[in-house]
Protein backbone atom coordinates (compact mmCIF):
# COMPACT_ATOMS: atom_id res chain seq x y z
CA UNK A 1 0.00 0.00 0.00
CA UNK A 2 2.38 2.41 0.95
CA UNK A 3 4.58 2.29 -2.30
CA UNK A 4 2.04 3.68 -4.16
CA UNK A 5 1.83 6.78 -1.97
CA UNK A 6 5.38 7.21 -0.96
CA UNK A 7 6.93 7.59 -4.39
CA UNK A 8 5.31 10.66 -5.12
CA UNK A 9 7.55 13.85 -5.44
CA UNK A 10 5.85 17.16 -4.91
CA UNK A 11 9.25 18.68 -5.79
CA UNK A 12 8.65 18.51 -9.25
CA UNK A 13 5.05 19.02 -9.87
CA UNK A 14 5.70 22.18 -7.84
CA UNK A 15 5.62 25.20 -10.96
CA UNK A 16 8.46 27.69 -11.44
CA UNK A 17 8.27 30.58 -8.99
CA UNK A 18 6.56 33.52 -11.02
CA UNK A 19 7.90 36.32 -8.99
CA UNK A 20 11.42 36.87 -7.82
CA UNK A 21 14.88 37.92 -8.80
CA UNK A 22 17.17 35.65 -10.77
CA UNK A 23 20.24 34.49 -9.97
CA UNK A 24 22.64 36.66 -10.80
CA UNK A 25 20.68 39.53 -9.03
CA UNK A 26 19.83 37.58 -6.05
CA UNK A 27 24.09 36.51 -6.14
CA UNK A 28 24.99 40.49 -6.09
CA UNK A 29 22.84 41.99 -3.73
CA UNK A 30 24.00 39.22 -1.49
CA UNK A 31 27.51 39.49 -2.14
CA UNK A 32 26.89 43.66 -1.87
CA UNK A 33 25.26 43.26 1.66
CA UNK A 34 27.76 40.66 3.17
CA UNK A 35 30.71 43.11 1.57
CA UNK A 36 29.32 45.74 3.18
CA UNK A 37 28.33 44.38 6.38
CA UNK A 38 32.30 42.36 6.63
CA UNK A 39 33.92 46.00 5.82
CA UNK A 40 31.43 48.30 8.19
CA UNK A 41 30.92 45.89 11.21
CA UNK A 42 33.10 42.87 10.98
CA UNK A 43 36.29 44.46 10.37
CA UNK A 44 36.00 46.74 13.34
CA UNK A 45 35.31 44.39 15.63
CA UNK A 46 38.14 42.00 14.38
CA UNK A 47 40.55 44.91 14.49
CA UNK A 48 40.10 45.72 17.95
CA UNK A 49 41.49 42.03 18.87
CA UNK A 50 44.44 42.20 16.15
CA UNK A 51 45.61 45.98 17.94
CA UNK A 52 45.18 44.23 21.33
CA UNK A 53 46.94 41.02 20.64
CA UNK A 54 49.96 43.18 17.77
CA UNK A 55 52.66 43.22 20.51
CA UNK A 56 52.39 39.63 21.85
CA UNK A 57 50.37 38.01 24.56
CA UNK A 58 52.70 39.21 27.36
CA UNK A 59 51.53 42.88 26.14
CA UNK A 60 48.39 42.14 25.84
CA UNK A 61 48.34 40.79 29.88
CA UNK A 62 50.45 43.63 31.10
CA UNK A 63 47.69 45.99 30.20
CA UNK A 64 45.78 44.38 32.92
CA UNK A 65 48.88 44.43 35.54
CA UNK A 66 48.03 48.22 35.41
CA UNK A 67 46.59 49.07 38.85
CA UNK A 68 44.77 51.68 37.23
CA UNK A 69 43.00 48.85 34.68
CA UNK A 70 42.47 46.89 37.71
CA UNK A 71 40.26 49.85 39.05
CA UNK A 72 38.38 50.99 36.09
CA UNK A 73 37.75 46.91 35.50
CA UNK A 74 36.21 47.14 39.67
CA UNK A 75 34.45 50.80 39.11
CA UNK A 76 32.33 49.42 35.67
CA UNK A 77 31.56 46.18 37.67
CA UNK A 78 30.20 47.96 39.94
CA UNK A 79 28.23 50.66 38.53
CA UNK A 80 26.75 48.01 36.63
CA UNK A 81 26.10 45.84 39.79
CA UNK A 82 23.46 48.89 41.12
CA UNK A 83 22.55 50.18 37.70
CA UNK A 84 21.34 47.05 36.42
CA UNK A 85 19.10 45.77 39.34
CA UNK A 86 17.98 49.13 40.07
CA UNK A 87 16.18 48.92 36.65
CA UNK A 88 15.53 45.79 36.61
CA UNK A 89 12.96 46.17 39.64
CA UNK A 90 11.73 49.61 37.68
CA UNK A 91 11.41 47.81 34.79
CA UNK A 92 9.10 45.08 36.44
CA UNK A 93 7.12 47.38 38.26
CA UNK A 94 6.64 49.74 35.32
CA UNK A 95 5.66 46.75 33.31
CA UNK A 96 3.05 45.40 35.74
CA UNK A 97 1.57 48.78 36.30
CA UNK A 98 1.39 49.38 32.92
CA UNK A 99 0.29 46.18 31.31
CA UNK A 100 -1.67 44.95 34.11
CA UNK A 101 -3.84 47.75 34.56
CA UNK A 102 -6.21 50.01 32.98
CA UNK A 103 -6.21 54.28 33.24
CA UNK A 104 -6.02 56.95 30.94
CA UNK A 105 -2.49 58.45 30.02
CA UNK A 106 -0.52 55.07 29.24
CA UNK A 107 0.65 55.88 25.89
CA UNK A 108 2.22 59.13 27.48
CA UNK A 109 3.67 57.21 30.40
CA UNK A 110 5.34 54.79 27.92
CA UNK A 111 6.73 57.76 26.22
CA UNK A 112 8.06 59.33 28.90
CA UNK A 113 9.68 56.18 30.03
CA UNK A 114 11.02 56.01 26.36
CA UNK A 115 12.86 59.47 26.41
CA UNK A 116 16.22 58.68 27.67
CA UNK A 117 16.72 56.04 24.36
CA UNK A 118 16.06 59.87 22.35
CA UNK A 119 18.70 61.53 24.50
CA UNK A 120 22.25 62.28 22.90
CA UNK A 121 24.80 60.49 25.64
CA UNK A 122 26.64 64.01 26.38
CA UNK A 123 23.07 65.40 27.12
CA UNK A 124 22.12 62.79 29.67
CA UNK A 125 25.59 63.36 31.72
CA UNK A 126 24.73 67.27 31.16
CA UNK A 127 21.74 66.87 32.97
CA UNK A 128 23.01 65.80 35.71
CA UNK A 129 25.82 68.63 35.92
CA UNK A 130 22.69 70.78 35.54
CA UNK A 131 21.56 69.21 38.91
CA UNK A 132 24.41 68.96 41.04
CA UNK A 133 27.22 70.52 39.75
CA UNK A 134 29.50 73.38 41.32
CA UNK A 135 26.83 76.15 39.47
CA UNK A 136 24.01 73.67 39.53
CA UNK A 137 20.66 73.60 41.15
CA UNK A 138 21.46 71.90 44.55
CA UNK A 139 25.33 72.27 43.78
CA UNK A 140 25.46 74.94 46.64
CA UNK A 141 23.43 72.79 49.30
CA UNK A 142 25.55 69.47 47.96
CA UNK A 143 28.67 71.42 48.98
CA UNK A 144 27.63 73.13 52.02
CA UNK A 145 27.02 69.33 53.21
CA UNK A 146 29.67 68.10 51.79
CA UNK A 147 28.13 65.32 49.66
CA UNK A 148 29.91 65.01 46.65
CA UNK A 149 27.88 63.59 43.62
CA UNK A 150 29.31 64.51 40.84
CA UNK A 151 33.06 63.34 39.39
CA UNK A 152 32.25 60.09 42.11
CA UNK A 153 30.40 56.66 41.77
CA UNK A 154 27.12 58.16 42.51
CA UNK A 155 27.30 60.83 39.80
CA UNK A 156 28.52 57.70 37.46
CA UNK A 157 25.32 55.49 38.49
CA UNK A 158 22.93 58.18 37.68
CA UNK A 159 23.84 58.70 34.31
CA UNK A 160 24.40 54.97 33.85
CA UNK A 161 20.96 54.20 35.23
CA UNK A 162 19.47 57.56 32.92
CA UNK A 163 20.90 55.85 29.67
CA UNK A 164 19.66 52.49 30.69
CA UNK A 165 16.06 53.29 32.04
CA UNK A 166 14.33 52.13 29.31
CA UNK A 167 15.82 48.52 27.89
CA UNK A 168 13.42 46.28 30.55
CA UNK A 169 10.48 48.04 30.70
CA UNK A 170 9.97 48.59 27.31
CA UNK A 171 10.52 44.89 26.48
CA UNK A 172 8.57 43.83 29.24
CA UNK A 173 5.59 46.14 28.83
CA UNK A 174 5.17 44.61 25.06
CA UNK A 175 5.26 40.91 26.47
CA UNK A 176 2.95 41.10 29.42
CA UNK A 177 -0.06 42.90 27.69
CA UNK A 178 0.21 40.31 25.17
CA UNK A 179 -0.05 37.41 27.74
CA UNK A 180 -3.27 39.55 29.36
CA UNK A 181 -4.01 38.80 33.19
CA UNK A 182 -6.19 35.57 33.06
CA UNK A 183 -4.15 33.28 34.51
CA UNK A 184 -3.00 35.66 37.16
CA UNK A 185 -6.59 36.03 37.70
CA UNK A 186 -6.82 32.48 38.00
CA UNK A 187 -4.16 32.29 40.78
CA UNK A 188 -5.40 35.18 43.08
CA UNK A 189 -9.56 33.28 42.23
CA UNK A 190 -7.70 30.02 43.41
CA UNK A 191 -6.29 31.84 46.71
CA UNK A 192 -3.20 32.28 46.06
CA UNK A 193 -1.53 35.86 47.38
CA UNK A 194 -0.89 38.03 45.21
CA UNK A 195 2.96 38.49 45.49
CA UNK A 196 2.66 34.60 45.48
CA UNK A 197 0.77 34.44 42.33
CA UNK A 198 3.59 37.25 40.43
CA UNK A 199 6.39 34.82 41.92
CA UNK A 200 4.65 31.63 40.84
CA UNK A 201 2.66 33.03 37.46
CA UNK A 202 4.10 36.21 35.94
CA UNK A 203 7.41 35.32 36.66
CA UNK A 204 7.88 32.44 34.59
CA UNK A 205 5.95 33.58 32.02
CA UNK A 206 8.64 36.67 31.38
CA UNK A 207 11.70 34.74 32.35
CA UNK A 208 13.54 34.82 29.01
CA UNK A 209 11.94 38.45 28.35
CA UNK A 210 13.85 39.53 31.57
CA UNK A 211 16.80 37.83 30.79
CA UNK A 212 16.62 39.17 27.34
CA UNK A 213 16.38 42.86 28.59
CA UNK A 214 18.68 42.44 31.54
CA UNK A 215 21.89 41.40 29.07
CA UNK A 216 20.75 44.42 26.43
CA UNK A 217 20.88 46.78 29.72
CA UNK A 218 23.87 45.25 31.21
CA UNK A 219 26.34 45.60 27.87
CA UNK A 220 24.89 49.12 27.52
CA UNK A 221 25.76 49.66 31.20
CA UNK A 222 29.04 48.55 30.97
CA UNK A 223 30.13 49.82 27.84
CA UNK A 224 28.39 53.92 28.28
CA UNK A 225 30.79 56.47 27.39
CA UNK A 226 29.15 59.55 26.51
CA UNK A 227 27.18 60.05 29.83
CA UNK A 228 30.11 58.75 32.25
CA UNK A 229 32.39 60.82 30.18
CA UNK A 230 30.48 63.87 31.21
CA UNK A 231 29.85 63.53 35.02
CA UNK A 232 33.17 61.40 35.70
CA UNK A 233 35.23 64.02 36.48
CA UNK A 234 38.21 61.35 34.38
CA UNK A 235 40.24 61.03 37.72
CA UNK A 236 42.95 58.15 37.03
CA UNK A 237 42.35 55.57 39.54
CA UNK A 238 39.15 56.77 41.28
CA UNK A 239 36.12 57.34 38.80
CA UNK A 240 37.67 55.89 35.23
CA UNK A 241 35.29 53.01 33.88
CA UNK A 242 36.72 50.67 31.37
CA UNK A 243 35.81 52.86 28.12
CA UNK A 244 37.14 56.18 29.61
CA UNK A 245 39.87 54.70 30.63
CA UNK A 246 40.31 53.16 26.75
CA UNK A 247 40.20 56.61 25.87
CA UNK A 248 42.71 57.84 28.20
CA UNK A 249 45.24 55.10 26.90
CA UNK A 250 44.31 55.91 23.50
CA UNK A 251 45.06 59.66 23.92
CA UNK A 252 48.44 58.60 25.24
CA UNK A 253 49.26 57.08 22.17
CA UNK A 254 49.37 53.64 24.33
CA UNK A 255 47.66 51.52 21.43
CA UNK A 256 48.33 48.21 23.11
CA UNK A 257 46.68 48.99 26.00
CA UNK A 258 43.75 50.94 24.93
CA UNK A 259 43.12 48.08 23.06
CA UNK A 260 43.51 45.50 24.99
CA UNK A 261 41.20 46.71 27.60
CA UNK A 262 38.26 47.35 24.17
CA UNK A 263 38.87 44.08 23.95
CA UNK A 264 37.32 43.09 27.24
CA UNK A 265 34.57 45.10 26.02
CA UNK A 266 33.95 43.68 23.06
CA UNK A 267 34.43 40.51 24.42
CA UNK A 268 31.27 40.90 26.34
CA UNK A 269 29.35 42.56 22.70
CA UNK A 270 30.39 39.32 21.34
CA UNK A 271 29.08 37.00 24.01
CA UNK A 272 25.96 39.71 24.47
CA UNK A 273 25.23 39.40 20.66
CA UNK A 274 25.64 35.51 21.18
CA UNK A 275 23.54 34.81 23.95
CA UNK A 276 20.36 36.96 22.68
CA UNK A 277 20.48 35.29 19.16
CA UNK A 278 20.18 32.34 20.86
CA UNK A 279 16.97 33.75 23.16
CA UNK A 280 15.87 35.29 19.68
CA UNK A 281 16.32 31.65 18.27
CA UNK A 282 14.93 29.59 20.79
CA UNK A 283 12.20 31.39 22.61
CA UNK A 284 11.12 34.00 19.99
CA UNK A 285 7.52 33.03 20.95
CA UNK A 286 8.57 34.34 24.81
CA UNK A 287 10.20 37.82 23.61
CA UNK A 288 8.33 40.77 22.50
CA UNK A 289 11.47 42.26 20.85
CA UNK A 290 11.79 39.14 18.93
CA UNK A 291 9.17 40.21 17.10
CA UNK A 292 9.00 43.53 16.13
CA UNK A 293 12.22 44.96 16.23
CA UNK B 1 -24.54 42.89 56.75
CA UNK B 2 -24.40 46.74 55.38
CA UNK B 3 -20.47 46.13 54.67
CA UNK B 4 -20.74 42.93 52.90
CA UNK B 5 -23.37 44.68 50.12
CA UNK B 6 -21.17 47.71 50.08
CA UNK B 7 -19.77 46.49 46.57
CA UNK B 8 -22.80 45.35 44.98
CA UNK B 9 -24.66 48.72 45.89
CA UNK B 10 -21.53 50.49 44.32
CA UNK B 11 -22.35 49.12 40.97
CA UNK B 12 -26.40 49.41 41.28
CA UNK B 13 -25.62 53.13 41.89
CA UNK B 14 -26.76 55.27 38.87
CA UNK B 15 -23.41 57.33 39.05
CA UNK B 16 -20.31 55.57 40.14
CA UNK B 17 -17.85 57.00 41.44
CA UNK B 18 -14.99 58.27 38.87
CA UNK B 19 -12.09 56.00 39.16
CA UNK B 20 -8.25 56.75 37.86
CA UNK B 21 -8.18 52.83 36.46
CA UNK B 22 -10.74 50.29 35.67
CA UNK B 23 -11.21 47.67 38.68
CA UNK B 24 -9.10 44.47 38.65
CA UNK B 25 -8.44 41.86 40.99
CA UNK B 26 -4.90 42.12 40.62
CA UNK B 27 -3.57 43.59 43.27
CA UNK B 28 -0.15 46.20 43.75
CA UNK B 29 -1.39 49.02 41.30
CA UNK B 30 -0.60 51.70 43.78
CA UNK B 31 2.77 50.13 44.90
CA UNK B 32 3.86 49.67 41.57
CA UNK B 33 2.86 52.58 39.64
CA UNK B 34 3.74 54.67 42.55
CA UNK B 35 7.33 52.68 42.52
CA UNK B 36 7.69 54.01 38.80
CA UNK B 37 6.10 57.78 38.68
CA UNK B 38 8.67 57.91 41.26
CA UNK B 39 11.79 56.19 39.68
CA UNK B 40 10.71 58.52 36.45
CA UNK B 41 10.36 61.82 38.36
CA UNK B 42 14.06 61.18 39.82
CA UNK B 43 15.86 60.07 37.50
CA UNK B 44 14.37 61.22 34.25
CA UNK B 45 11.36 64.03 34.87
CA UNK B 46 13.66 65.73 37.53
CA UNK B 47 17.34 66.43 35.47
CA UNK B 48 15.55 67.16 32.25
CA UNK B 49 13.61 69.94 34.70
CA UNK B 50 17.00 71.22 35.37
CA UNK B 51 18.17 71.60 31.49
CA UNK B 52 14.57 73.19 31.31
CA UNK B 53 15.17 76.00 33.76
CA UNK B 54 18.55 76.66 32.83
CA UNK B 55 17.87 77.28 28.70
CA UNK B 56 15.02 79.32 29.88
CA UNK B 57 17.36 81.32 32.29
CA UNK B 58 19.10 82.03 28.87
CA UNK B 59 15.52 83.09 27.06
CA UNK B 60 15.58 82.47 23.10
CA UNK B 61 17.78 85.67 22.70
CA UNK B 62 21.07 83.93 24.67
CA UNK B 63 20.32 80.71 23.34
CA UNK B 64 20.10 82.20 19.30
CA UNK B 65 23.62 84.12 20.57
CA UNK B 66 25.26 80.65 21.40
CA UNK B 67 23.36 79.52 18.15
CA UNK B 68 24.85 82.35 15.58
CA UNK B 69 28.79 81.43 17.04
CA UNK B 70 30.75 80.47 14.12
CA UNK B 71 32.19 77.89 16.08
CA UNK B 72 29.11 76.45 17.44
CA UNK B 73 27.17 77.00 14.02
CA UNK B 74 29.73 75.05 11.87
CA UNK B 75 29.36 71.95 14.73
CA UNK B 76 25.74 71.91 14.40
CA UNK B 77 26.13 72.29 10.90
CA UNK B 78 28.54 69.02 10.66
CA UNK B 79 26.17 67.22 13.02
CA UNK B 80 23.16 67.41 11.20
CA UNK B 81 24.52 67.89 7.85
CA UNK B 82 26.74 64.71 7.94
CA UNK B 83 24.21 62.67 10.25
CA UNK B 84 21.59 63.04 7.20
CA UNK B 85 23.73 61.79 4.67
CA UNK B 86 24.91 59.01 6.96
CA UNK B 87 21.00 57.98 7.39
CA UNK B 88 20.54 58.01 4.27
CA UNK B 89 24.05 55.61 3.22
CA UNK B 90 22.61 53.43 6.06
CA UNK B 91 18.88 53.34 4.72
CA UNK B 92 20.14 52.40 1.34
CA UNK B 93 22.53 50.01 2.63
CA UNK B 94 20.27 48.78 5.07
CA UNK B 95 17.57 47.88 2.87
CA UNK B 96 19.65 45.77 0.63
CA UNK B 97 20.69 44.02 3.81
CA UNK B 98 17.14 43.98 5.04
CA UNK B 99 15.89 42.64 1.53
CA UNK B 100 19.23 40.30 1.38
CA UNK B 101 18.04 38.55 4.72
CA UNK B 102 14.49 38.13 4.67
CA UNK B 103 14.13 36.99 0.81
CA UNK B 104 17.36 34.97 0.10
CA UNK B 105 18.54 31.91 1.99
CA UNK B 106 22.43 31.57 2.23
CA UNK B 107 24.76 29.64 4.30
CA UNK B 108 25.55 32.12 6.95
CA UNK B 109 22.72 33.93 6.86
CA UNK B 110 21.24 33.74 10.37
CA UNK B 111 24.68 34.70 11.56
CA UNK B 112 24.68 37.54 9.67
CA UNK B 113 21.89 38.50 10.43
CA UNK B 114 23.09 38.74 14.08
CA UNK B 115 25.85 40.84 13.36
CA UNK B 116 23.70 43.65 12.00
CA UNK B 117 23.33 44.83 15.66
CA UNK B 118 26.83 45.00 16.68
CA UNK B 119 27.00 48.37 16.82
CA UNK B 120 23.61 48.56 19.29
CA UNK B 121 26.19 45.91 21.62
CA UNK B 122 29.57 47.55 20.80
CA UNK B 123 30.65 50.40 23.71
CA UNK B 124 30.60 53.32 21.46
CA UNK B 125 34.54 53.87 22.67
CA UNK B 126 35.77 50.53 21.30
CA UNK B 127 34.00 51.23 18.02
CA UNK B 128 35.49 54.66 18.09
CA UNK B 129 39.07 53.78 18.68
CA UNK B 130 38.74 50.47 16.25
CA UNK B 131 37.46 52.60 13.20
CA UNK B 132 39.71 55.42 14.03
CA UNK B 133 42.62 53.09 13.62
CA UNK B 134 41.28 51.25 10.23
CA UNK B 135 40.38 54.80 8.85
CA UNK B 136 43.78 56.28 10.02
CA UNK B 137 46.15 56.81 7.10
CA UNK B 138 48.11 54.14 8.05
CA UNK B 139 45.12 51.93 8.52
CA UNK B 140 44.36 48.86 7.03
CA UNK B 141 41.38 50.87 4.95
CA UNK B 142 42.83 54.69 5.33
CA UNK B 143 46.10 53.81 3.85
CA UNK B 144 45.05 52.31 0.24
CA UNK B 145 42.50 55.36 0.28
CA UNK B 146 45.10 57.45 1.45
CA UNK B 147 47.60 56.65 -1.97
CA UNK B 148 44.26 57.38 -3.72
CA UNK B 149 44.39 61.10 -2.01
CA UNK B 150 41.25 60.09 0.02
CA UNK B 151 41.53 61.34 3.67
CA UNK B 152 38.67 59.74 6.17
CA UNK B 153 40.13 60.16 10.00
CA UNK B 154 40.05 63.35 11.03
CA UNK B 155 37.64 65.05 8.28
CA UNK B 156 34.25 64.95 7.91
CA UNK B 157 34.52 61.63 6.20
CA UNK B 158 35.55 60.31 8.98
CA UNK B 159 32.16 61.70 11.03
CA UNK B 160 30.26 60.31 8.11
CA UNK B 161 31.60 56.69 8.89
CA UNK B 162 31.31 56.82 12.35
CA UNK B 163 27.87 57.82 11.75
CA UNK B 164 26.52 55.02 9.42
CA UNK B 165 27.97 52.51 11.37
CA UNK B 166 25.97 53.57 14.79
CA UNK B 167 23.07 54.14 12.19
CA UNK B 168 22.61 51.56 10.13
CA UNK B 169 21.00 48.14 12.61
CA UNK B 170 18.18 50.94 12.84
CA UNK B 171 17.85 50.94 8.77
CA UNK B 172 17.78 47.28 8.92
CA UNK B 173 15.90 46.53 11.85
CA UNK B 174 12.83 48.89 11.03
CA UNK B 175 12.52 47.30 7.31
CA UNK B 176 13.12 43.55 7.93
CA UNK B 177 9.79 42.68 9.83
CA UNK B 178 7.66 44.32 6.98
CA UNK B 179 9.61 42.76 4.20
CA UNK B 180 9.07 39.37 5.94
CA UNK B 181 5.35 40.25 6.00
CA UNK B 182 5.27 41.03 1.83
CA UNK B 183 2.88 38.64 1.01
CA UNK B 184 3.95 37.15 -1.89
CA UNK B 185 1.12 36.53 -3.74
CA UNK B 186 0.37 40.23 -4.35
CA UNK B 187 3.75 39.59 -6.30
CA UNK B 188 2.81 36.65 -8.01
CA UNK B 189 -0.30 38.55 -8.68
CA UNK B 190 1.57 41.28 -10.45
CA UNK B 191 4.00 39.20 -12.49
CA UNK B 192 1.15 36.54 -13.70
CA UNK B 193 -0.37 40.08 -14.79
CA UNK B 194 2.47 40.60 -16.84
CA UNK B 195 4.41 42.87 -15.00
CA UNK B 196 8.01 42.72 -15.13
CA UNK B 197 9.82 42.41 -12.25
CA UNK B 198 11.18 45.75 -11.61
CA UNK B 199 7.95 46.96 -12.44
CA UNK B 200 6.46 44.94 -9.74
CA UNK B 201 9.29 45.65 -7.28
CA UNK B 202 8.58 49.70 -8.05
CA UNK B 203 4.78 49.89 -8.22
CA UNK B 204 3.64 46.82 -5.98
CA UNK B 205 6.44 46.27 -3.36
CA UNK B 206 8.15 49.58 -2.04
CA UNK B 207 5.10 51.35 -1.74
CA UNK B 208 4.15 50.11 1.37
CA UNK B 209 7.98 49.66 2.46
CA UNK B 210 8.34 53.71 1.99
CA UNK B 211 7.25 54.49 5.76
CA UNK B 212 9.40 51.88 7.69
CA UNK B 213 12.35 53.08 5.63
CA UNK B 214 11.84 56.75 6.71
CA UNK B 215 11.37 56.05 10.39
CA UNK B 216 14.33 53.78 9.94
CA UNK B 217 15.97 57.10 8.16
CA UNK B 218 15.00 59.34 11.12
CA UNK B 219 16.13 56.83 13.92
CA UNK B 220 19.32 56.60 12.23
CA UNK B 221 19.48 60.59 11.48
CA UNK B 222 18.71 61.00 15.53
CA UNK B 223 21.42 58.70 16.64
CA UNK B 224 23.91 60.38 14.61
CA UNK B 225 23.18 63.70 15.62
CA UNK B 226 23.57 62.45 19.05
CA UNK B 227 26.57 60.11 19.23
CA UNK B 228 29.54 60.91 20.92
CA UNK B 229 31.81 58.12 21.69
CA UNK B 230 32.29 56.43 17.95
CA UNK B 231 32.49 60.16 16.08
CA UNK B 232 35.58 62.00 18.60
CA UNK B 233 37.92 59.37 17.81
CA UNK B 234 38.03 59.21 14.18
CA UNK B 235 36.67 62.68 13.44
CA UNK B 236 40.44 64.25 14.85
CA UNK B 237 37.58 66.99 16.48
CA UNK B 238 39.38 70.08 14.45
CA UNK B 239 37.32 73.25 14.71
CA UNK B 240 35.11 74.43 12.36
CA UNK B 241 36.08 71.75 10.30
CA UNK B 242 35.40 67.89 12.34
CA UNK B 243 33.94 69.11 15.44
CA UNK B 244 30.47 67.74 16.24
CA UNK B 245 28.02 69.35 18.85
CA UNK B 246 27.82 66.77 21.31
CA UNK B 247 31.83 67.23 21.61
CA UNK B 248 31.44 71.14 22.25
CA UNK B 249 28.68 70.78 25.25
CA UNK B 250 31.99 68.67 26.28
CA UNK B 251 33.92 71.49 26.29
CA UNK B 252 31.73 74.29 27.14
CA UNK B 253 31.60 71.97 30.56
CA UNK B 254 35.18 71.90 31.12
CA UNK B 255 35.26 75.29 30.76
CA UNK B 256 32.63 75.85 32.97
CA UNK B 257 30.00 77.50 30.76
CA UNK B 258 27.11 75.66 31.41
CA UNK B 259 24.71 78.50 29.92
CA UNK B 260 26.63 77.75 27.00
CA UNK B 261 26.62 74.08 27.48
CA UNK B 262 22.68 74.05 28.21
CA UNK B 263 21.91 76.29 25.28
CA UNK B 264 23.61 73.40 22.70
CA UNK B 265 21.82 71.13 24.19
CA UNK B 266 18.26 72.74 24.35
CA UNK B 267 19.13 73.16 20.11
CA UNK B 268 20.10 69.34 20.25
CA UNK B 269 16.60 68.41 21.96
CA UNK B 270 14.22 70.85 19.87
CA UNK B 271 15.67 69.06 16.46
CA UNK B 272 15.23 65.45 18.15
CA UNK B 273 11.88 66.09 19.28
CA UNK B 274 11.16 67.58 15.27
CA UNK B 275 12.23 64.32 14.75
CA UNK B 276 10.55 62.22 17.14
CA UNK B 277 7.58 64.51 15.89
CA UNK B 278 8.49 63.54 12.06
CA UNK B 279 8.34 59.73 13.16
CA UNK B 280 5.23 59.34 14.32
CA UNK B 281 3.11 61.57 11.80
CA UNK B 282 5.10 59.48 9.21
CA UNK B 283 3.68 56.16 11.52
CA UNK B 284 -0.09 57.68 11.92
CA UNK B 285 0.12 58.51 7.72
CA UNK B 286 0.93 54.53 7.36
CA UNK B 287 -1.67 53.57 9.47
CA UNK B 288 -3.94 55.61 7.48
CA UNK B 289 -2.70 54.36 3.96
CA UNK B 290 -1.21 51.36 4.77
CA UNK B 291 -3.29 50.10 7.68
CA UNK B 292 -0.33 49.44 9.67
CA UNK B 293 2.92 50.97 10.93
Amino acid sequence: MSEIFSPVRLTEARPAPVAGEGAGVRALLIGVAITFLALFLVLPLAAVFVQALSHGVSAYLDAFREPDALSAIRLTLTVAAIAVPFNLVFGVAASWAIAKFEFPGKTFLITLIDLPFSVSPVVSGLIYVLLFGSQGLFGGWLQAHNIQILFALPGIVLATIFVTFPFVARELIPLMQEQGSSEEEAALTLGAPGFHAFLTVTLPNIRWGLLYSVLLCNARAMGEFGAVSVVSGHIRGLTNTMPLHVEILYNEYNFVAAFAVASLLAALALVTLVVKSVLEWRFSDELAAGRKH
Amino acid sequence: MASTLAPADAGASPRPAWRFRRPSVLPGFGLSFGYTLACLGLVVLLPLAALVARASGLGFSGIWDVATDPRVASALKLSFGVSLLAALVASVFGFIVAWVLTRYTFPGRKIVDAAVDLPFALPTAVAGIALASLYAPDGLIGAPLDRLGIQVAYTPLGVFVAMTFVGLPFAVRTVQPLIAEIDKEIEEASATLGATRRATLLKVVLPPLIPAVLTGFALAFARGVGEYGSVIFIAGNLPYVSEIAPLLIVIKLSEFDYGGAAAIATIMLGISFLTLLAINLIQAWSRKRFGYV
